[in-house]
C-alpha cells in the first residue's frame, strides 16, 4: 500500500506558505460561555447547489442542521470514504451539539462556513475578500470562537 | 486553514485549527493549532467513534486556555495508515456478459449504493455525473482503458470530476456492505485494488497522462502514489 499521507507531506512541505509578519491573537471568553462555529476548508456543499470549481474562492453558508452535504474538496489525496461513513470525522457538527448539550460549550452557531482548501498560491482572496466576509457573518452571528478542521 | 486563522482571529474571533500537516502551521505560526497525526481527510480521527473525536475536541479546545500565542500542541495518539486492516467488502459475480466487466459491476452494486443514500440521507455522487449514468460513464472510460483517444468517447471537460463521482459510488455503497469504511484508506484501497472499475480508471489515467490530456482531466482519477 502506497503511503500517501507521508507523500503528500512530504510534497505540501516544499511548497511556499504565505507570510504574516505577526500572529494576531484574540483571548477567547471561558469556552463554556462561548459560541461555536465551525469553519472548514472542505468545500463541503449542500444537496441542490452547484459544486465547487478548481480553483473556486468562494465559501458556503451551512445551516446548522443541515446534514444533506457533499465533499466538495476535488483532492483525490486524502481518504474520502471517512466522510461518507461520518461527516462528523470532518465537520463535526454533532459533537458541538452534544458538547453544548452538556455544557461544555455555550451555544452553537447558526451558521456554519466552508471554503475550497485548494486556493490559488497567494490565497490574496481570502486574506483580502472571503476570509474578512466570512469573519463578518460569523461576527454577526455572535461567534466568539471558530473550529478550523481541513481534510 | 492556517491563512482563515490570522484573517478571523484579528477580525477579534478566537481561532483553533485542527492540522494533519504540521509543516505548514511550523511555517505560518497561526494562533493556536492542534497537529493532529492521522490520515488526511479524517482530522477527527475516526468515523464513527464519537468518543474519539470528543478526546480530538477537547484537546483542541483546551488551546483556547493558553494566554498567548502561536500555540501549537501536538494530539498524543496517531492513526497510521499502515495499521489499517483490508476491507471485508465482496463484488457482484458477473451477470451480464455482454457488458464490460466494470460496467456490469457498477450495475450489481446499484442496490448497495441505494441502501447507503437511505442510511446516510445524503450523497456527495452526482457532483459531475448523475447516478444513473454512472454505469455509462465507466463504460467511457473503459473505452480509453482499452486504447481509444480520451477525447474520442464523450465524457466532456470534467472527466476528472466525474472519474471521482465513480470513486465515490463504490466508497459510499463500500461503506454500506461493510458497515462502515474500516480503517484509514481501506475502502480505496478495495475500490482500486480488488474492483474492475478501479482497474479501469488506473489504466485510463495512466493512457490519458501519457497522451497528454489535461492535467486535471487524469490526475483527480487516483491518488497520486497510485502511479
Amino acid at each position: 500500500m502506497p503511503d500517501n499521507d507521508q507523500a503528500m507531506r512530504n510534497f505540501v512541505g516544499t511548497l511556499p506558505v504565505p507570510e504574516f509578519a505577526e500572529t494576531a491573537f484574540t483571548t477567547p471568553p471561558p469556552l463554556r460561555d462561548a459560541r461555536v462555529a465551525i469553519v472548514t476548508s472542505a468545500a463541503l456543499y449542500r444537496e441542490g447547489t452547484p459544486p465547487f470549481g478548481v480553483p473556486d474562492v468562494h465559501f458556503e453558508t451551512i445551516p446548522n442542521d443541515a446534514r444533506d452535504l457533499k465533499l466538495g474538496h476535488v483532492s483525490p489525496n486524502f481518504d474520502r470514504a471517512g466522510f461518507a461513513a461520518d461527516l462528523n470525522v470532518v465537520y463535526p457538527v454533532d459533537r458541538l451539539a452534544e458538547l453544548a448539550a452538556s455544557g461544555v460549550v455555550g451555544s452553537v452557531a447558526d451558521h456554519h462556513y466552508a471554503f475550497a482548501g485548494n486556493q490559488p498560491d497567494t490565497v490574496s482572496e481570502v486574506r483580502l475578500d472571503t476570509g474578512p466576509a466570512c469573519a463578518k457573518k460569523l461576527r454577526d452571528d455572535g461567534v466568539e470562537v471558530v473550529l478550523l478542521t481541513p481534510v | 486553514m492556517c491563512t482563515l486563522a490570522h484573517v478571523f482571529e484579528a477580525a477579534g474571533l478566537s481561532t483553533v485549527a485542527v492540522v494533519p500537516i504540521r509543516n505548514v502551521a511550523e511555517r505560518m505560526h497561526p494562533p493556536r493549532v492542534l497537529a493532529v497525526e492521522f490520515p488526511l481527510g479524517l482530522p477527527l480521527g475516526k468515523p464513527g467513534d464519537a468518543e474519539f473525536q470528543h478526546r480530538v475536541l477537547e484537546a483542541a479546545f483546551t488551546l483556547l486556555e493558553e494566554p498567548a500565542g502561536p500555540v501549537l500542541a501536538d494530539f498524543p495518539e496517531a492513526i497510521r495508515t499502515e495499521d489499517s486492516e483490508p476491507l471485508q467488502c465482496s463484488v457482484p459475480p458477473r451477470y451480464d456478459p455482454n457488458l464490460h466487466p466494470a460496467v456490469d459491476e457498477a450495475q450489481g452494486l446499484r442496490a448497495a449504493y441505494d441502501r447507503a443514500v437511505a442510511r446516510n440521507g445524503r450523497t456527495t455522487v452526482g457532483s459531475h455525473v448523475a447516478v444513473d449514468d454512472i454505469a455509462a460513464a465507466i463504460g467511457k472510460f473503459a473505452r480509453i482503458a482499452d486504447g481509444e483517444p480520451w477525447d474520442g468517447v464523450g465524457l466532456g471537460e470534467s472527466m476528472g470530476r466525474v472519474g471521482q463521482d465513480i470513486r465515490t459510488y463504490y466508497e459510499e455503497l463500500a461503506c454500506e456492505l461493510a458497515d462502515g469504511p474500516g480503517g484509514p484508506w481501506a475502502a480505496e484501497r478495495w475500490f482500486y485494488e480488488q474492483t474492475e472499475t478501479g482497474k479501469v480508471l488506473l489504466e485510463a489515467r495512466r493512457r490519458m497522462r501519457e497522451a497528454g490530456a489535461p492535467h486535471l482531466a487524469w490526475f483527480l482519477l487516483s491518488p497520486a502514489s497510485r502511479e
